[in-house]
């Protein structure tokens, strides 16, 4: 007969800790944890130390204080008078307005040449190859400064615009300028304006392009409507309803009614003695980076483009027209949508390091978050620890932002398996 | 009637194809007129290269290579009869090209002034007066030059396959020798912390088999460490004072400049990002989840944050966190940060090269019996490694990039010193000159890099693609 026995207790010995792994990961862990605690309250002990020597105290009051600098290129009100803070969030929107320009015309860009470097044309192929490999491999600062030379050092002074004869010539009709001092396009006015609406007394925000804004929403959402009932005749009947007219008109005829309604026109730059006036002024600065910053960006996003497009196999485009696709559809409905899988997730780093890469404005004198409250600011209050934690902080959230609602779009085109 | 019926019995001759599909113009039919669209587009872009490069080479080629200043250039263009828009002048390059290569590294005038027979401190005021251009190159910077034929050399086993492995030797001491070529000072000082890393090595050596792997890395951590606090200094200073003592002139990081600032920039943050980054993306996939947390927080910290803001951390608050009274070397400071920098970069990419490997070849080494770090070091990395070779290399390109960002906290990178090169009297309105100079500079490098990484990634290649 046998008997099952227990195996032998084990006693807890203190050597397990190290020896067995069911305790090891345990010891691992904590060595690292106390290690990094140990390194933290190093780090702030010394600061404190440090800061107490300087007779900083920590804190961020200063940015209650009057930032006493002028900003040029700025989207809302701004004077000197005006405190650090709002200082700051001027930058903070400059910093997101070059990043979202610079998104689109990269992504365009980068479209284009991606698409163009897989041409049958020879030519047109190496040269794209050319693009790729110069934008590549030289440094964005130096595109940066080297944009903004070509803008100081090639165009037109307004002076130029002057006289009977004049060397140079506004474009489009009389309604762009484009100078060493930056462009100048027309601004949109609306005669029955509804005024503006205040938002805690931070911005202003025009209600008319709020009305505009809730009435193209709403043309799009009705448009996709359109669509899904197409789609859903098609799957019933096999026969597709021609609907982009359609669409096109519920998205176009409200706008363009609202923007009667409100008595739209444009106020056109026109030159005053030695300078344009009116009109909205693009600075040379913000033109610089968006540009530098877009062929820059667009030299990567063609690679991503290219390797989406090829990484999508033959066999797909030959079977879609095996099913009678046309040219089009086989795009828009096959390779397209594979494509896209591929595309997305470097295309969300790349816009990021586009973000993150505008902080080099300071380099042309852009005042965005880095050139205000990590530039001016800093220097003029001596607030460096304060400042430049703000200032990751505020990186950090916005590439966090970015992130989370491209990965979002992302987890919306991708493959479903089962 | 005779018979007319006739059979071919032999088989004719091949003929040749038609001369439009063959040779130069069949390729040119293929592949630049294949349809009116291609052929007018190829028409175009031909007229747009000609017009470029016609109009690039008549502002290039100008004979101002040897003026002295921008109004020089001007008139010697003038003399020339050119009537377009304006010349090059590479006067400047001429002149500075020494300055946007080496900084404001000093010249080795002693050496100099041996060789010319103008004494030191001529040679100081106007080298290049005293002794052919390419001699002060070579032998006034010969410290910085032997810095970076070390690095190749020591680089040299690990990139071709067909270097001497003796070589290795070299790539073991080049880092210290380095060190020294460029600040100078004693040789016992670097002496002395290489000494340190072998005496890790011998801890780990002889406690090994005695105590455990474990307690042995942790030793070979500890002991040097305890070396370099506390003992490497007072040896350093007994040697110094021996007879055999190889002293160089002690050169300080702010004359450090030009592109070798950027080389060695890069080069630090390039070898010290790959060991760090394989770590933290090893700490970011481990099942241990205080060492996970403590990776992905560090990892999506310096990611989110753009590079620009680690350097304003590095210029100005590096020394508030170090304990009062140290202040240490800005150059050092920002080449700690580009590696922390790059090494969170670097641990993405390898943590991509980890998730693509099948999950059977995890399964298989833990079949075959080996522990963790045996199973990483012999199965896991070299096919993990071997896939995020390109993405490894686009982040040391791009690291080696980024390193003009220094500029911004005002260290006389190249471009840098372009800004300086144009607010001085001589050269003041000069643009493009500069510019084009630098960017081939950084074209070369990074070009290279890149078809390295294609050669490399082509020997390696074994699966059936």
């Amino acid at each position: 007969m046998t008997t099952l026995t227990d195996p032998p207790r084990e006693s807890f010995r203190l050597s397990m800790l190290i020896y067995d792994t069911r305790y090891r990961s345990l010891t691992i862990q904590v060595v690292a944890l106390i290690g990094f605690m140990a390194l933290a309250a190093w780090l702030v002990s010394n600061t404190a130390n440090n800061l107490a020597d300087l007779g900083k105290e920590p804190s961020f009051a200063f940015l209650n204080e009057p930032a006493s600098y002028d900003i040029n290129q700025r989207l809302i009100e701004y004077t000197s008078r005006d405190s650090h803070w709002r200082a700051a969030g001027v930058g903070l929107l400059n910093t997101l307005l070059v990043a979202v320009l610079g998104c689109i015309t990269a992504t365009i860009l980068g479209v284009v040449i991606g698409v163009l470097r897989l041409s049958n044309n020879w030519l047109v192929a190496k040269i794209m190859t050319v693009y790729v490999e110069m934008f590549r491999n030289v440094p964005v600062l130096l595109w940066i400064v080297f944009t903004m030379a070509i803008l100081i050092e090639t165009l037109p002074a307004p002076r130029a615009f002057r006289g009977d004869n004049p060397e140079a010539s506004m474009l489009l009709g009389d309604s762009v300028a484009v100078t060493n001092r930056g462009v100048y396009i027309p601004e949109i006015l609306f005669s029955r304006s509804l005024g503006n609406v205040d938002f805690f007394g931070f911005f202003n925000v025009s209600l008319d392009l709020i009305a505009i804004g809730a009435v193209l929403i709403a043309g799009i959402l009705i448009s996709k409507l359109i669509t899904r009932r197409a789609n859903v005749i098609q799957a019933a009947t096999g026969d597709r309803p021609v609907t982009w007219y359609k669409r096109l008109g519920v998205i176009c005829i409200p706008t363009l009614l609202v923007l009667w309604i409100l008595g739209y026109h444009l106020g056109y730059p026109e030159l005053k003695g030695f300078n344009f006036s009116g009109g909205t002024h693009l600075r040379n600065s913000l033109i610089a980076l968006w540009l530098a910053l877009s062929v820059y960006t667009a030299a990567f996003i063609a690679e991503i483009v290219r390797a989406g497009i090829m990484s999508v196999s033959k066999g797909q485009s030959e079977a879609a027209s095996a099913l009678g696709l046309s040219s089009r559809r086989t795009m828009n409905l096959v390779i397209l949508p594979q494509a896209l899988r591929v595309i997305i997730p470097p295309m969300i780093s790349n816009y990021l390091n586009l973000t993150k890469n505008s902080s080099l404005a300071i380099a042309v004198g852009y005042m965005d978050i880095t050139g205000t409250l990590g530039g001016i600011t800093m220097n003029q209050t001596g607030r460096e620890l304060e400042s430049i934690l703000l200032l990751m902080l505020i990186y950090l959230t916005i590439s966090l932002s970015i992130s989370a609602v491209m990965n979002w779009y992302n987890n919306s085109v991708k493959l479903v398996e089962r | 009637m005779s018979n007319i019926e006739f059979v071919r019995t032999e088989m004719l001759p091949e003929k040749e194809p038609p001369a439009s599909t063959v040779g130069p113009i069949g390729w040119m039919r293929e592949n630049l007129f294949n349809g009116i669209w291609n052929s007018i587009i190829t028409v175009l872009f031909v007229l747009a290269i000609v017009w470029t490069v016609l109009s690039l080479l008549g502002w290039g080629i100008q004979p101002t290579w040897n003026a002295k200043s921008l109004s020089e250039c001007r008139e010697i263009i003038a003399a020339t009869g050119y009537t377009g828009h304006s010349g090059a002048c590479w006067g400047v390059i001429n002149d500075r090209w020494l300055q946007l290569l080496y900084g404001f590294y000093p010249l080795d005038a002693n050496l100099l002034s041996a060789v010319s027979g103008a004494s030191a401190a001529e040679i100081l005021a106007d080298p290049r007066a005293h002794v052919a251009t390419p001699i002060v190159m070579i032998l006034g910077y010969w410290r910085l030059n032997l810095a970076i034929i070390l690095l190749f050399v020591g680089l040299a086993p690990v990139l071709i396959e067909r270097a001497p492995r003796k070589l290795l030797i070299v790539t073991v001491l080049f880092p210290f020798i380095d060190v020294w070529l460029m600040w100078g000072g004693s040789i016992w000082g670097p002496a002395m912390a290489f000494v340190g890393f072998v005496l890790g090595y011998f801890a780990f050596k002889i406690l090994a088999p005695i105590a455990g792997t474990l307690i042995a890395v942790i030793m070979s951590a500890v002991v040097p460490i305890i070396w370099w606090l506390f003992l490497s200094g007072s040896a350093a200073s007994i040697f110094a004072g021996s007879p055999i003592d190889l002293t160089l002139e002690p050169v300080s990081s702010r004359q450090f400049g030009g592109f070798f600032l950027s080389i060695s920039i890069g080069v630090v943050a390039i070898l010290g990002s790959l060991p760090l980054g394989i770590v933290l993306a090893l700490g970011r996939q481990s099942d241990l989840f205080i060492v996970k947390a403590l990776c992905v927080g560090f990892i999506e910290f310096i990611r989110g944050v753009p590079l620009i803001t680690l350097l304003f951390v590095a210029n100005n608050l590096l020394n508030i966190f170090m304990p009062p009274g140290t202040n240490f070397d800005v150059i050092l400071r920002v080449m700690i940060m580009v590696t922390l920098f790059a090494a969170a970069y670097m641990a993405e990419v390898v943590r991509g090269g980890l998730a693509a490997l099948p999950k059977g070849q995890y399964e298989a080494a833990d079949a075959l019996g080996l522990d963790y770090w045996k199973a990483q070091r012999l199965i896991i990395m070299p096919q993990a490694l071997k896939i995020s070779i390109p993405g490894i290399v686009s982040t040391f390109i791009g690291v080696f990039k980024d390193t003009t960002l220094v500029s911004i906290i005002s260290l006389m990178d190249p471009i840098g010193l372009s800004n300086a090169i144009r607010a001085n009297q001589e050269w003041n309105g000069i643009v493009w000159e500069l510019y084009a100079f630098i960017a081939l500079l950084f074209f070369v490098v990074c070009f290279s890099m890149s078809r390295y990484s294609m050669f490399l990634e082509r020997k390696l290649q074994t699966g059936h693609k």
